[in-house]
């Protein structure tokens, strides 16, 4: 239906070069941060970068090998946001501080995780197997980091952390991949008892109460999620990827519309409930109020300061390692966006910003051209979490919407949200590679004679 | 280093990711042709000029039935060329192939050209004529090399 003509062609080549472009920009960014600190190409540069090109190169190797028909322009996208991250983290690392080798470490074990589901599982049909267990392995990462002995407590307001050793991490970012597979699972089966059943109330059909169960289900984690673990930016991306999953897989408005209501109201009893929301919706309103920005907790001084460092770099911005971006707090994490508005200034904030528009796209070009549902509802609903991720972090950053705490994907200091965006793209990977994959034809062992053509 | 090479770096940046963006952004173009080729079918000759793969397949030579040959039953072996006149089959002396059947009719079907190609026809006959394991209804185009049966006798038209 999609590609019938010219036979499908592997493309690797096409993505080696857009890869060594890619590294281009990741080395890049790195050496005008070396430039501009007191020791330019000390080894330590050397290091970082030629790891960063090994564990490009080992993944388009294991692409060529095991997903060879794979998208070609996924993995340079990636990388060269995840290069630029690494260079503008550690562009902020004053001394002692250890943020940028830290994040170096976490992309070298979140390549290696990628490389390993893909070497492993090869098919991403294989996961709807695990439909009911990845809902039961969300449900205990959800609530992981309650549970009093290996919860690293109340960071920054949020109970969001388990602490292992010394290592932390955020369970809720992997939750979003098992819910994503849950929902693909799920709703990939149940689909036409969904659409079929339901009254019809003016122009739209609202289906029946029963068939609500797994968005009910949905709200209720995401309140969970908001009430216990008082993360604003978590709460809402799981909502959203439930009411988008189930639009896409239904194409009934009236779940987005239902959604929307459940959202709305949700939102107006939480900003009265709790302090938290309340002060997010109070500095995004009234951010450049005086006693607004001064206020701790819950003062817009970051975001304002944001504002002043990207109104700072104008069109062309400071240029890398030129800029001031230590006046904002968490520039290297939550505000990573406002530090490139700063320091490349528009024209590189589009830059970065179209990056991930071209990766969305690619993600929902594969679920368009992969054959079967699960694929589709998959590969749509984890473009999906990626782009509203993205949405929510530069819309918070920039005051569109209030600010939430979720992680810019790829960019962000973090090792969890680096873990699981690479998992998403080497998922996202496997099935565009079946998408594109020529339709084996070999006849079947027990063909019955061939038909002769008639007209 | 002087400011003037600074300066020079920091477009030099913008500029490589621009130029990764436009290099992404042409290699998916092919992507999108694809799309648009299926839309609209058959690619225009433009395009069978600049991709020479994407011309579709020459067709291949038609060859011309030239002879009938009975590949099974009493007359196996019988050849019968083909002129441009229609052939009768059938058990009635005035067939052009008279079949020694038990299993045919009289007038059992008829063969005749039409256009480049030949066409079979049941007449009416008790048991059926079948055309590659398919009992007719109407005439129908006999390609070549494939079995045509009537009652124990399978005949075939041969270049």
């Amino acid at each position: 239906m999609i590609q019938q003509d010219a036979a499908p062609k592997p493309r690797r080549n096409v993505e080696l070069a857009l890869l060594i472009l890619a590294l281009a920009v990741g080395i890049g960014a790195s050496a005008m941060v070396d430039l501009n600190s007191e020791t330019p190409f000390d080894n330590d540069f050397w290091f970082q970068s030629s790891l960063l090109v090994v564990a490009a190169l080992s993944f388009h190797v294991v692409l060529r090998l095991r997903a060879k028909y794979a998208d070609p322009v996924i993995l340079p996208i990636v990388v060269a946001l995840n290069g630029l991250g690494l260079a503008l983290i550690h562009r902020m690392d004053g001394p002692g501080s250890d943020t940028g080798n830290n994040q170096l470490r976490w992309t070298l074990i979140a390549v290696a995780v990628a490389v390993t589901a893909i070497w492993l599982l090869k098919d991403h049909r294989i996961l709807r197997r695990f439909t009911f267990i990845s809902l039961a392995a969300s449900a205990i990462l959800l609530v992981l980091p309650l549970i009093p002995f290996i919860s690293a407590g109340e960071v920054l307001g949020a109970r969001v952390w388990i602490q292992i050793g010394s290592m932390t991490f955020q369970p809720g970012e992997i939750a979003k991949i098992t819910l994503a597979i849950f929902f693909a699972g799920y709703l990939s089966s149940n689909r036409d008892l969904i659409l079929l059943a339901g009254r019809k109330i003016g122009p739209m059909q609202f289906p029946r109460f029963r068939d609500m169960g797994p968005m009910v289900t949905a709200w209720l984690v995401s309140i969970g999620v908001l009430v216990f673990q008082r993360d604003l930016g978590s709460s809402v991306l799981f909502f959203g990827l439930f009411i988008v999953m189930i639009y896409v897989a239904t194409s009934r408005i009236s779940w987005v519309v239902i959604g929307l209501a459940l959202i709305l109201g949700g939102g107006f009893v939480a900003s009265r409930i709790f302090p938290h929301v309340a002060f997010r919706l109070d500095s995004w309103w009234n951010a450049f109020t005086p006693e607004v920005y001064g206020r701790s907790p819950g003062g817009s001084g970051q975001i304002v300061q944001g504002l002043f460092g990207m109104a700072d770099g104008g069109l062309v911005g400071t240029g890398i390692g030129l800029g001031r971006p230590d006046l904002v707090p968490f520039a290297n994490s939550d505000m990573i966006i406002a530090l490139i508005g700063e320091e490349l200034g528009l024209i590189g904030l589009f830059a970065v910003v179209l990056l991930y528009l071209l990766l969305f796209t690619r993600g929902f070009r594969a679920a368009l051209g992969t054959r079967d549902a699960f694929g589709k509802l998959l590969a749509c609903g984890l473009s999906f979490a990626l782009a509203l991720q993205c949405f929510v972090v530069i819309g918070g950053v920039t005051r569109l919407i209030p600010l939430t705490g979720l992680t810019t994907p790829f960019l962000a200091a973090g090792g969890s949200s680096l873990l699981a965006n690479w998992i998403i793209v080497g998922l996202l990977l496997m099935i565009s590679h079946s998408a594109r994959s020529p339709i084996d034809t070999t006849p079947m062992p027990d063909a019955p004679t061939e038909a002769v053509k008639q007209p | 280093m002087s400011e003037l090479t600074i300066t020079a770096l920091r477009f030099g940046f913008l500029l490589l990711l621009w130029v990764l963006i436009f290099s992404i952004v042409s290699a998916m173009r092919r992507d999108l042709m694809i799309g648009r080729k299926a839309a609209t079918g058959a690619p225009t000759a433009r395009e069978v000029r600049k991709h020479p793969e994407l011309a579709p397949p020459a067709p291949a030579a038609k060859q011309q039935a030239r002879q009938l040959v009975v590949v099974e039953g009493p007359l196996k072996g019988t050849t019968l060329p083909l002129a441009a006149s229609p052939i009768l089959l059938g058990r009635a002396q005035e067939a052009t192939l008279v079949l020694e059947d038990d299993y045919a009719s009289g007038r059992h079907a008829r063969l005749f050209p039409q256009g480049s190609r030949w066409f079979i026809e049941d007449l009416g006959s008790t048991n059926g004529t079948y055309l590659a394991d398919q009992q007719l209804t109407r005439a129908l185009p006999v390609e070549l090399g494939v079995p045509v049966r009537i009652g124990k006798t399978v005949i075939e038209l041969r270049p």
